[in-house]
């Protein structure tokens, strides 16, 4: 059989389907098929990819398929298809995997994880073990530049944060205490909530966000580019090098910030109360004075530097298991976050019921 | 009389259960520019990460000056390898800091020296790699080839008897990759160090190389050792010719151009 090309065989030429000519050679006997291309246009991938279908399904059936005929380009180029063959088994198969094996595979990550973050809770504790006897070994301006980062460039974004949730929570009781009359106790609920409960956690996930992050971006990159094989080979342990300068600046800024996130929601009530409601600032400020106790603020500073602690460890370790590709340092970021916030929330209710428990 | 700087003895390279080579048997000698190479993944680089202390072997061991490195404890490790330079393939300057910053954190670690000694070793060995004058730039200011460079002062900070290079003129232009390998010869003859490359770059395996093992993916193992030059005229194995003439079989015997450089 001969078929004919003709004209502009090009991607958005419209085109003869090719499927006639196939059934055409499934039926009847035919041995051997050759193409004529005399009044062949100009083509591109488009006849390419259809001589390829032609070609393979000749090798299905059996049917000599004769290219000598064809233009010297396209020979080049079905040489070059054919050159290589296709390796046995080297085609991926779209594979079902049942859910049971997709929950085991994911309950024996989990496992690893786990385990993955006692060991390095264990070389973060040595880490710290080194630098009280003196021994770790960092450079005092990197922990100076992680002060930097985590503190005083946060303060626009914790000053609004807890600004809005001083108010909100002072709007909300605000509708309860005023059916009573009560509005002057919105101070206590600021007072109490932002201190014990809501200055941390704003602080702790806000900076989740900011900082968990990016330590493990920073960390990650660094992975990616052998920085951190280039440290080990120059004797620096990176758990000391690149990890305590992290967790320091935490553990010193977060209760510093978690003060400042406390006073702010305490502006933030006291504006919806004296603005809306007939309460002096005076007596705002008083009456907050006289509900929140010493040991309310120690809660929240304390709990706020065990949120550092969380949040550099697990921006810390993402960093440092992260693969070697781009991608890798975008997955890392994300599961820091992910982790950071998991450990808050759970430190958290710890802390909440010890406290209850302690009755503090 | 050469001397042997550093042996490797029956040494297994595997990625858990994964065996990616076995029965690695070779000496590099003092003063060698000796060259590791092979098809791309046959575990070259993971060899140097063996040979370097980052990996553990899954078996076997190296012996530097005939000193064990991974029988040793974790401080007799770190002093043999602060005997070592490496230079990692991106130059792996830690990016937070500037080139004099880079190259003195090798110096401040290990030494005891006075702020002012090491501002001047630091701008010495900027000036060898022909950086003089770039102490302040951080590296994202500077080209790929200056990066190399640069990791390279850092690698020699500590006046190392033996500098490992990955892959150093991959992703350089030739004029660069050319630069880099009189560097490295010239640092070879003037400071008397021992010269480990990890590459494929035919042009400077001939250039530069003076001993070389190639390791196969197939083998798993080395097949072949000896003079790049030597390998190229007397070797038998189809793999190895192929490799050092680029495929072209019949440029091996095509007069005295040079060899494998087309």
């Amino acid at each position: 059989m001969e078929a004919a090309f003709v004209g502009d065989w090009v991607l958005d030429a419209a085109v003869p389907a090719l499927d006639g000519v196939l059934a055409q050679l499934g039926e009847g006997d035919i041995r051997k098929l050759i193409f004529s291309t005399q009044d062949l246009g100009r083509w591109d991938s488009l006849l390419m990819t259809e001589l390829i279908r032609l070609v393979n399904h000749g090798a299905n059936q059996g049917i000599e398929v004769d290219t000598s005929s064809l233009p010297e380009g396209i020979q080049g180029l079905l040489q070059l298809v054919y050159a290589i063959p296709e390796p046995i088994g080297a085609r991926r198969k779209a594979t079902r995997v049942s859910w049971l094996e997709v929950l085991g595979a994911s309950g024996l990550r989990l496992f690893d994880d786990v385990q993955a973050i006692i060991v390095f809770i264990g070389e973060t504790a040595l880490g710290l073990w080194a630098l009280m006897r003196a021994k770790a070994r960092f450079r005092t301006v990197d922990l100076w530049t992680n002060i930097q980062d985590c503190g005083p460039s946060a303060l626009p974004i914790i000053t609004l944060i807890s600004l809005l949730a001083g108010l909100i929570l002072a709007f909300v009781g605000a509708v309860q205490l005023a059916l009573f009359g009560a509005e002057i106790y919105i101070a206590d609920m600021v007072g109490l909530g932002m201190m014990r409960e809501m200055g941390s956690l704003m602080t702790g996930i806000i900076m989740t966000g900011r900082t968990g992050a990016a330590f493990a971006a920073q960390l990650g990159t660094m992975q990616v580019n052998s920085e951190i094989d280039a440290l080990k080979t120059m004797g620096f342990k990176p758990m000391e090098f690149l990890v305590l300068p992290r967790i320091l600046a935490l553990i010193f800024i977060m209760p510093l910030l978690c003060l400042y996130a406390d006073l702010m929601g305490i502006v933030g009530g006291a504006l919806v109360t004296v603005n809306f409601f007939e309460v002096s600032l005076l007596q705002y400020l008083n009456r907050t004075a006289d509900a929140v106790h010493l040991k309310d603020f120690f809660i929240g500073i304390v709990k706020c530097g065990v949120f550092g602690v969380l949040i550099a460890l697990s921006g810390c370790l993402r960093g440092m298991q992260c693969g070697r590709s781009a991608s890798d340092v975008g997955d890392a970021a994300t599961s820091a976050v992910v982790t950071g916030i998991v450990f808050i929330v759970v430190a958290d209710s710890l802390i909440t019921v010890i406290c209850n428990r302690l009755g503090i | 009389m050469a001397t042997p700087c550093l042996t490797i003895k029956d040494m297994t390279l595997a990625y858990g259960d994964f065996v990616i080579q076995r029965n690695l048997n070779f000496t590099i000698n003092r003063g060698d520019i000796f060259i590791i190479m092979g098809a791309s993944g046959c575990g070259k680089s993971t060899l140097l990460m063996h040979l370097i202390g980052l990996m553990e072997p899954a078996q076997g061991d190296v012996f530097y000056n005939g000193e064990s490195l991974w029988q040793a404890g974790p401080e007799d490790r770190q002093r043999i390898l602060q005997r070592t330079g490496v230079l990692f393939q991106s130059g792996a300057l830690l990016s937070s800091m500037t080139l004099a910053e880079n190259v003195a954190l090798p110096l401040t670690e290990h030494t005891h020296l006075e702020a002012q000694r090491i501002r001047e070793l630091v701008s010495y060995k900027l000036a060898l790699v022909g950086l003089a004058g770039f102490e302040d730039y951080y590296p994202a200011e500077l080209s790929g080839g200056m990066l190399k460079r640069a990791g390279l002062a850092r690698a020699m900070a500590l006046d190392p008897e033996i500098l490992f290079f990955d892959e150093p003129s991959a992703g350089l232009d030739p004029v660069s990759a050319k630069r880099l390998d009189d560097l490295i010869r010239s640092l070879r003859d003037h400071l008397g160090a021992t010269i480990v490359l990890v590459t494929h770059e035919l042009a400077s395996i001939f250039a530069i190389g003076s001993d070389s093992v190639f390791l196969d993916t197939e083998a798993q193992t080395i097949i072949a050792t000896g003079p790049p030059k030597q390998l190229l005229a007397e070797s038998k194995d189809p793999k190895v010719i192929h490799f050092l003439t680029r495929g072209e079989t019949q440029k091996r015997y095509a007069g005295n151009q040079q060899p494998g450089v087309v």
